[in-house]
């Protein structure tokens, strides 16, 4: 290694510092800068998603209103949605995944760097590729712009007759190569923590943030690629007339969903593992006590990921299946809920009888938590397949998925970026400047969100572009579109904390927290080769151990 | 407790949980799923009380642990500095939250089935009047079979009354995408697929128009797929019937506009029974002006708004199917006038 550089050196040595940084980011197979890559990359395509959702509030605050036409409205939920998925939860999952996996198992690096440093790249590509669409897409035909089937593209609206031009090809294209990036990433974690733990780490002593990452790959790679299959077999439905989705040459519809769900739903749970798996690291380290029932958070994780394969189908209530259908997806599906509430009450356990440390951190996790409740129960109405003939494509599943990614998954990755940020930069985030991202931040979102439940109920469907006066919908919505201001401010203290901490922020020592893990055994930022001598570790809390040699934790294990 | 207090509870409750139906009583045009007014819709709204009121247990347990637990155990400025009793466990306490909800899962499993099968597998009774829904980009065909009726957007059918249930069921088919059948005072929602048929039925109790709207993305105007149905008392829908079952009117005085529509391409994609137009792409306009809106409920159907919606459709619901015809004023006034006798 140290030879290459040498070489590499006369060649680039007369270039500008900041062309010499770019280089390395191109050329890097360091998991740690690709993790801060994936994250990056995906903070940035947050605000792009966020800044369309904006544009849909601002239309829908006023009944009638003409603020955007309906052909870009229907773009602006295609892309917000597909955007939010593959290029924000996606990449920030692999990016957490990947920075902390071989940090906390006391390795030097992933299992396959070079296959890493793909995996990123087949991501980022995918995503500019999506939003080449916006320029690229009319081709010679000059029909339409960027896609506007809806995240889930349900067919036949993707089929030739009902899409022209070429916007589903890139939705279809990227999407593929964005999950040739997280089927690899899923690989090379899975390997990683199987094959690379340091001495005396065993499976049962892993950090529970690395037994939800290999969760959650597993997941990855059971959902990506039924997906992946499906995305081909659309292309090939629209280049070589395969028929498998297009109904007007006999294909079936039905078909799309299963795959698309097949998918779609583990897909959810892919996401809120991992801010499950943040949630399980800073909980115990801000309560000062150990996570309450290590076994059983391991085992609840691995119930979740294997009841959430199926339960697909309940997405599919009002496709009209039948009864014994209907009844076994919504048994399934209450199930999850049995091993999810095990984790809140081992969570809330956790805190009793501690001493909580409100830290940013800390606030992010309890809005998780009391979000995240919400979601949860919002989901078991949903599951009660006759409601949710009522529910479902209203905006009460608009608020209930809103519940679960930005209040449940955002909340928990924001709670963990606020966490390892000094890891990763060697200088604490502003502490005041948290506590306004938290509140502005909660309180836009409880304003946006908690309103959509009610315009659900009231029967305001999902995806449309206006809505007439009289039927009870416009305060609903004039509260929701208001609380995107104050999103957006706490946003923008989240952005400015960010950028102006790189530089200016506290220096933060090896370990801010006083936490427990292995990542907190080596400097901030980590060196290229993370520990000088490879640790070696007794029990789950390798630093509780070297702080308390009076009572240590493997005594009890 | 007798049912009847039972039920002003269960109503009260409602109110008392959600802001958003005591609103809607206040509104005029109300597609609230907590006033159902059918058969099926009722059996869901029992169905989601038990639900809500499960929930709202759930969720008042957890909170009040959480907000008890931020609050006892913070930290506070005069603590010192050691570290509280590690616990790491409690066997028993985790089972204690394992078979609880178990318990609760099985209650609402039992709910649920009990639903599924009261709706779903609800027996058709021979004289239920039978419609066929066919979702189309972006409106509503209409067929009633056994009646020689096809009408677009608003679905009339007779109200149920205590002494004699009327049931309409309702076979949803699909020209083109998905769409998606849904009137929240009557039913829940079902889906309409191409190459595929589905089933559901509604039993209005009380007689009036109920609201409803297209509910799966179905492309550009999804928003202003929009759905009446309309129920009459038994002998209003009986001359409904007979109104829709007359030929097309022919009056002498537009037949200057009737001449321009037959010789234009209006007769590509509308219908007029009984005349040379015989267009299946947009909607039968036998009887237009029996109908309350135009366009899916785009705009009402008044005079003005025809004139309007004519001369240029894309100005009133941008992106439909129907374009504009680059009709002079004159021949605008010949063909609104026209279309005004198709009553």
């Amino acid at each position: 290694m140290a030879a290459r550089e040498i070489a590499l050196t006369p060649r680039i040595g007369r270039l500008p510092a900041v062309a010499i940084r770019l280089h390395d980011l191109v050329v890097t197979t360091d998991h740690k800068k690709l993790g801060l890559m994936y994250i990056g990359a995906g903070l940035v395509f947050f605000v792009i998603a966020g800044s369309l959702a904006s544009v849909m509030r601002l239309q829908l605050a006023a009944p009638n209103n003409g603020a955007v036409s309906p052909q870009v409205f229907n773009r602006l939920f295609t892309m917000h949605g597909t955007t939010m998925v593959f290029l924000v939860g996606m990449p920030i999952i692999a990016g957490m995944m990947n920075y902390l996996v071989p940090l906390m198992i006391g390795a030097r690096d992933m299992a396959f760097p070079r296959l890493n440093a793909f995996g990123f790249w087949m991501f980022f590509f995918g995503g500019l590729l999506l939003y080449l669409s916006y320029l690229a897409a009319p081709g010679i035909t000059g029909a339409g712009s960027a896609p506007d089937v809806g995240w889930f593209a349900y067919s036949p609206l993707t089929a030739r007759a009902f899409s022209r031009g070429h916007s589903t090809d890139y939705w279809t294209l990227s999407l593929l190569l964005s999950g040739v990036g997280s089927i690899v990433s899923a690989i090379n974690v899975i390997a990683t923590a199987v094959s690379l733990r340091c001495k005396g780490m065993t499976m049962m002593r892993l950090p529970l943030f690395v037994w939800l990452s290999i969760v959650t790959s597993f997941m990855i790679l059971l959902a990506l690629s039924p997906l992946s299959a499906a995305q081909v077999m659309l292309l090939l439905d629209r280049f070589l007339g395969a028929r498998f989705f297009d109904t007007q040459a006999g294909g079936s519809a039905v078909l799309w969903q299963h795959f698309f769900w097949i998918f779609g739903h583990p897909e959810v749970y892919i996401l809120i593992i991992p801010a499950f798996a943040c949630l399980s690291e800073i909980v115990p380290v801000f309560s000062r006590k150990p996570i309450f029932g290590y076994p059983i958070m391991v085992a609840a994780a691995v119930m979740i990921a294997f009841i959430s394969l199926g339960v697909w189908a309940h997405h599919m209530f009002t496709i009209g299946m039948t009864s014994m259908g209907n009844i076994f997806f919504a048994t399934s599906t209450f199930l999850v809920a049995v091993p999810t509430g095990i984790k809140i009450f081992n969570w809330l356990a956790t805190m009793y009888g501690g001493k909580l440390r409100f830290e940013p951190p800390m606030l992010f996790c309890i809005g998780f938590l009391f979000q995240f409740l919400i979601a949860g129960l919002t989901g078991v109405m949903l599951g009660v397949a006759p409601f949710d003939w009522q529910l479902h494509d209203s905006y009460f599943v608009v608020a209930h998925f809103h519940y679960t990614l930005v209040g449940g998954f955002l909340f928990g990755i924001f709670a963990g970026i606020y966490y390892w940020y000094p890891k990763a930069v060697g200088r604490m985030l502003d502490r005041r400047l948290g506590i306004w991202h938290f509140w502005l931040f909660a309180i836009g979102f409880h304003l946006t969100f908690d309103p959509q439940h009610f315009a659900g109920f009231l029967g305001m469907p999902r995806r449309i572009y206006t809505y007439e006066e009289g039927r009870g919908w416009e305060v609903y919505n004039m509260i929701s579109s208001v609380g995107v201001i104050a999103q957006v401010a706490g946003i923008m203290c989240f952005v400015v904390n960010l950028v102006r901490s790189y530089w200016k922020g506290e220096p933060a020592g090896e370990d801010p927290w006083d936490a427990w893990t292995l990542e907190w055994a080596t400097t901030s930022p980590p060196p290229e080769y993370n520990f000088e001598t490879l640790p070696a570790v007794r029990s789950s809390r390798p630093l509780w151990d070297l702080k308390h040699p009076e009572d240590p934790d493997w005594k009890y294990e | 407790m007798s049912p009847r207090i039972l039920l002003y509870g269960k109503r009260a409750l409602t109110h008392a949980l959600l802001a958003g139906a005591v609103y809607a009583v206040a509104t005029d045009q109300v597609t609230s799923i907590f006033e159902p007014l059918s058969t099926p819709a009722d059996s869901v709204y029992r169905a989601a009380l038990l639900a809500l009121a499960v929930c709202a247990a759930i969720f008042v347990t957890v909170v009040i642990l959480l907000i008890n637990a931020i609050v006892r155990y913070r930290h506070r400025p005069g603590d010192d500095a050691s570290e509280p009793p590690q616990i790491y466990g409690s066997n028993q306490i985790e089972l204690a939250w394992t078979v609880l909800p178990i318990l609760i899962v099985v209650v609402l499993i039992l709910v649920t089935a009990r639903t599924i099968a009261d709706v779903e597998d609800y027996p058709q009774p021979p004289d239920a009047l039978k419609v066929t829904v066919v979702g189309r980009q972006w409106w509503w065909e209409f067929r009633y079979p056994d009646l020689g009726i096809i009408t677009a957007n608003e679905l009339h059918v007779p109200v149920s009354e205590s002494g004699r249930r009327q049931i309409t069921s309702l076979t949803l088919e699909s020209a083109d995408v998905i769409h998606s059948f849904w009137a929240p005072q009557l039913a829940g929602k079902t889906d309409l697929i191409p190459n595929r048929v589905n089933r559901m039925w509604i039993e209005p109790k009380q007689a009036g128009t109920y609201l409803g709207n297209c509910a799966e993305y179905c492309g550009t105007q999804h928003a202003k797929m929009r759905l009446r149905v309309i129920a009459h008392p038994p002998e209003e829908f009986a001359n409904w019937v007979e109104s829709q079952r007359r030929p097309a009117a022919e009056d002498p005085q537009a037949s200057a506009g009737r001449a321009i529509f037959f010789s234009t391409s209006c007769v590509n994609c509308h219908a007029i029974q009984g005349t040379s137009a015989k267009g299946t792409f947009g909607p039968d306009l036998t009887h237009l002006m029996s109908r309350q809106t135009l366009g899916s409920g785009a705009a009402p159907n008044t005079p003005e708004k025809l004139r309007a919606w004519v001369r240029n459709p894309q100005a009133i619901k941008e992106g439909c199917l129907m374009p504009d015809m680059q009709l002079s004023d004159q021949e605008l006034d010949q063909i609104s006038a026209y279309l005004l006798t198709l009553k």
